[in-house]
């Protein structure tokens, strides 16, 4: 009898807990809000399902406890429940992937209007390029990156020249503009990740890999990296500040491009920066 | 319904059947063997018999204690990290590489050397022979090397906690670059040892499962048909063949790794700036060790859940008296997941920088195999449904394995939907969902099995009583921690996370954490109550009689219990029928065994097998 009120007690506490829960995702700051939609299509028919197989199991443990000399049913198959079981399962699954699928295709083609910005991930941190007037990024190679040249632009590509250069890990972006992040990375795997906005990809060491989405919400945002990375992975943050076109406009003023950046080429800022972060991180041991 | 369904089902497998085939008149005619038997070598000093052992039922047993050995040691390190995470800097010795560490080494002890080895190594070795009717493996001379070859696997993962630098804390992924560049904690040796492990374990594993597929194919006894055989077999066999076909991409990435690490090889090592300094390396791909390893890896995970899939249909179907529902689409549902999932490996790197296009392919043949996974789920519940629930220990467990296995597959089919993995991958949603799924359902199979044919092995029932808490910790316990773990991955908190500073939407998740952690402890100390269940019963338990749960497959119809050497004495079994014939009408008890001719129960309405 108490077990198969125990169950229930798990079942009815799942469902409570879910509909309760004060731990729920962050409020979304970008344009897919179909990815979140997608997942309550999934509790709707995914929670669907396992309340009903739950109760029915439950069901069966108060009806058909053992009692000596019961009858049993014996009949090793049910051709035609099997097959309605069969074909409704699959509708279920068709009506999860397809609207999936859909949003994955949106996903995956970026609009013309993007706004191009060079995330580059390195142990254990984050900068940034943005292309120049010209709109377009210059093209560049892990192989010639230097302390004179921290994204190891291509030197005869004029697209580069005018290249803005942000070394600092606080990206600002424009509301309401879509953006396609382009990821580099100069040595592991990372993933540039913040929740608001729910896109997330990993940076792989060389390739160029890329995601897309569209800020819609004012306001400073976490980057978290969520591709393990080693033992500075969890202290890997950054930061996105969304803000109206003219403030952005006012912020990519402040950064200077590639060809004043080799211009006055002096000091050694990979190295110090890297020195920093290693001592920040044993300081906090 | 059922009458015409028994026209129709017997005139399809009568021409299979070896039982009526050529038989003339004699409803009881079974095939001939064709060849004689051949003795066993039996071993005569304890070494022999005990240590350098060729009885697959020790091979079993050796394979089961040092597989829980290293779960001991794997539970042992989740505490350490729930320590952390429930409450950070407690401890002045977790620092963030221990940390990693124990992440890594609690993934691959507990996917690899737990339950991939006691299922198929344990569970495998001890029932195979038994349950198809064969006096032992094969090839016993080589299943015994296949132990030894794990065991010297186990030893060199454990030596990696003594190497300087310790063991690996790459992530039981081993993902490259990080794995053998400085930075992750374990890159000079413990990675070394690691990747050697697993060659070992490959090497060990193919021995064995050569041994596991052949025994099933070969060495059956007569009247054993393949679709007579019982699911738990079904299981093992298919999980055996996906092994032997995944197995092969770990070894060849462990090597190819190896190389890298050694010779500095660039199979998967591309240009590299550490420390403002050009690496050697040029031209590798990182994301190809992932398609390598994901090969493996997701099935790996069936290779896993088909034999826990097989053992609980046959706990279920003993327990409930009732034959299992849909026998023959069981079957065909563990061959085809076990096929398909040749074919969904990359939903694990849907954000891994691979081409996008990739997406449409994975997330369909993904939720494809949701369709056969869940009508086993169904045809669970429909054995119970007007069945004779015994509600013992074994039956709990079974109970908590079909919540917790639905549970975890249902978000299963969230994540394996690619843009739903997308704000979820590498969340603690992901964390929740492969513990549900993978760690406690098949937990919850082992620990039934264990209870269940432990009189066998024994000759002595565990304690029911000892038995229920055990079961209702563990199972309230896992659920509690990992029901609402999923809902940190909602918040966005990533996994692998040493610490979390004051993120300010994770701050809110500290209560949930510690809660998490506390019911950890506990669920871990309760498999405590198990071992002194086993370590109690085996000296003072309840002593079993033969064949104690009324059951009809050949292990349990041995002429000694526990079975000896050779298991089935003079003659072998000589079998009748499938191994689901409870509580057939017109029979005068609630089972037929396998054995049963049907001359003795000429009354019984059975359906033809």
């Amino acid at each position: 009898m108490w077990t198969g009120l125990v169950f229930l007690g798990v079942i009815i506490g799942s469902i409570a807990f879910h509909f309760w829960t004060p731990w729920w995702w962050t409020d979304i700051a970008s344009n897919w809000s179909k990815m979140d939609d997608t997942i309550i299509l999934s509790f709707w028919i995914g929670g669907g399902v396992f309340i009903l197989v739950a109760l029915f199991m439950v069901y069966c443990i108060f009806r058909y406890k053992y009692k000596e000399g019961r009858k049993v049913e014996y009949k090793p198959e049910d051709k035609k429940l099997e097959f309605h079981l069969t074909w409704l399962t699959t509708l279920g699954v068709v009506a999860l992937l397809a609207p999936g699928l859909l949003v994955w295709n949106d996903y995956i083609k970026v609009p013309d209007n993007a706004q191009h910005v060079e995330v580059m991930a390195w142990q254990w941190g984050w900068k940034y390029r943005l292309p120049g007037e010209d709109g377009k990024l210059g093209t560049s190679s892990n192989k010639i990156i230097s302390d004179a040249n921290p994204f190891g632009i291509n030197l005869d590509d004029p697209n580069g020249k005018d290249d803005i250069i942000i070394e600092s890990e606080e990206l600002h972006l424009a509301k309401d503009r879509p953006v396609k992040i382009l990821l580099r990375s100069i040595d592991v795997l990372h993933n540039y990740y913040v929740p608001q906005f729910r896109a997330k990809m990993d940076a792989v060491p060389g390739i160029v890999s890329f995601y897309w989405f569209e800020p819609n919400k004012n306001g400073e945002y976490e980057v978290l990296c969520a591709e393990y990375c080693g033992v500075g992975h969890y202290a890997m943050r950054g930061s996105v500040i969304v803000e109206d076109e003219e403030d952005y406009k006012k912020w990519l003023a402040e950064h200077e491009t590639f060809s004043s950046f080799i211009a006055k080429q002096k000091s050694n800022p990979i190295n110090n920066k890297q020195l920093a972060k290693i001592n920040n991180l044993l300081n906090d041991k | 319904m059922s009458d015409d369904l028994n026209i129709k089902k017997s005139s399809k497998i009568k021409t299979k059947s070896s039982s009526v085939s050529g038989g003339g008149t004699d409803i009881d005619y079974v095939r001939p063997a064709e060849l004689p038997e051949q003795d066993l070598y039996h071993g005569h000093s304890f070494i022999t018999k005990w240590i350098f052992c060729q009885d697959a039922k020790v091979i079993g047993i050796q394979y089961t204690l040092t597989a829980v050995f290293t779960g001991v040691v794997g539970l042992i390190l989740s505490w350490m990290m729930r320590m952390q995470l429930g409450f950070p800097e407690l401890f002045p010795f977790l620092t963030a590489e221990s940390y990693y560490q124990f992440v890594t080494m609690h993934g691959m002890i507990m996917v690899v050397y737990l339950l991939t080895a006691l299922f198929l190594g344990g569970f495998g070795n001890y029932l195979i022979p038994l349950m198809v009717g064969a006096r032992d493996m094969v090839f016993p001379y080589v299943n015994m090397l296949s132990y030894w070859m794990f065991f010297v696997a186990v030893v060199v993962l454990m030596a990696s906690f003594f190497v300087p630098g310790g063991p690996t804390g790459s992530g039981w992924t081993l993902y490259p670059p990080q794995a053998i560049l400085e930075g992750t904690p374990g890159s000079e040796y413990g990675i070394l040892l690691m990747l050697i492990s697993l060659s070992l374990f490959v090497i060990g594993f193919t021995m064995g499962g050569l041994n596991y597929v052949i025994t099933i194919l070969q060495a059956r006894t007569r009247g054993m048909t393949l679709m007579r055989m019982p699911l738990t077999i079904w299981g093992i066999f298919t999980a055996t063949v996906l092994a032997l076909l995944a197995f092969p991409a770990l070894l060849v990435s462990s090597i190819m790794m190896t190389l890298d690490k050694v010779l500095g090889t660039s199979f998967f090592m591309p240009t590299i700036i550490k420390a403002g300094e050009l690496l050697s390396y040029d031209g590798g791909s990182p994301i190809l060790f992932q398609h390598l390893f994901w090969f493996f890896g997701h099935p790996e995970v069936y290779i896993v859940a088909l034999p826990a899939f097989g053992i609980v249909s046959d706990l279920i179907s003993v327990h409930s008296r009732k034959n299992i529902f849909g026998y023959r689409m069981m079957v065909w549902a563990i061959v085809i997941i076990g096929a398909l999932s040749f074919f969904v490996w990359a939903h694990h790197m849907y954000v891994s920088g691979m081409t996008p296009w990739f997406g449409f392919f994975f997330a369909t043949t993904t939720l494809i195999i949701a369709v056969p996974t869940a009508l086993k789920v169904y045809n669970w519940i429909l054995t119970l449904w007007r069945g004779n629930i015994r509600l013992n220990t074994v039956m709990l467990f079974c109970l908590g394995f079909i919540l917790t296995f639905v549970n975890g597959g249902i978000t299963g089919i969230f994540l394996g939907n690619v843009v739903v993995d997308v704000p979820l991958s590498d969340t603690y949603f992901v964390i929740a969902h492969f513990h549900m799924v993978m760690g406690i359902a098949p937990l919850m199979v082992i620990f039934g099995a264990i209870y269940h044919w432990f009189p066998l092995i024994t000759g002595r029932f565990l304690d029911e009583k000892l038995g229920k808490w055990h079961f209702w910790t563990t199972f309230l316990g896992a659920y509690s921690i990992y029901f609402p773990m999923h809902y940190l991955g909602f918040i966005g908190v990533p996994r692998r996370y040493f610490e979390m500073y004051d993120s300010p939407y994770v701050t809110s998740a500290v209560g949930m954490n510690e809660f998490i952690s506390i019911a950890a402890f506990i669920v871990g100390a309760a498999q405590f109550i198990f071992f002194f269940n086993v370590v109690k019963s085996l000296r003072l338990g309840k002593r079993a009689e033969k064949n104690p749960w009324k059951a009809n497959s050949l292990e349990w119809l041995t002429p000694s219990m526990p079975p000896e050497h050779g298991n089935f004495g003079e003659k072998l079994p000589v079998v009748h029928r499938w191994a689901y014939d409870y509580n057939v009408p017109g029979a005068k008890k609630d089972y037929i065994t396998q054995t049963t001719p049907p001359s003795e129960v000429l009354g019984a309405e059975v359906e033809k097998t």
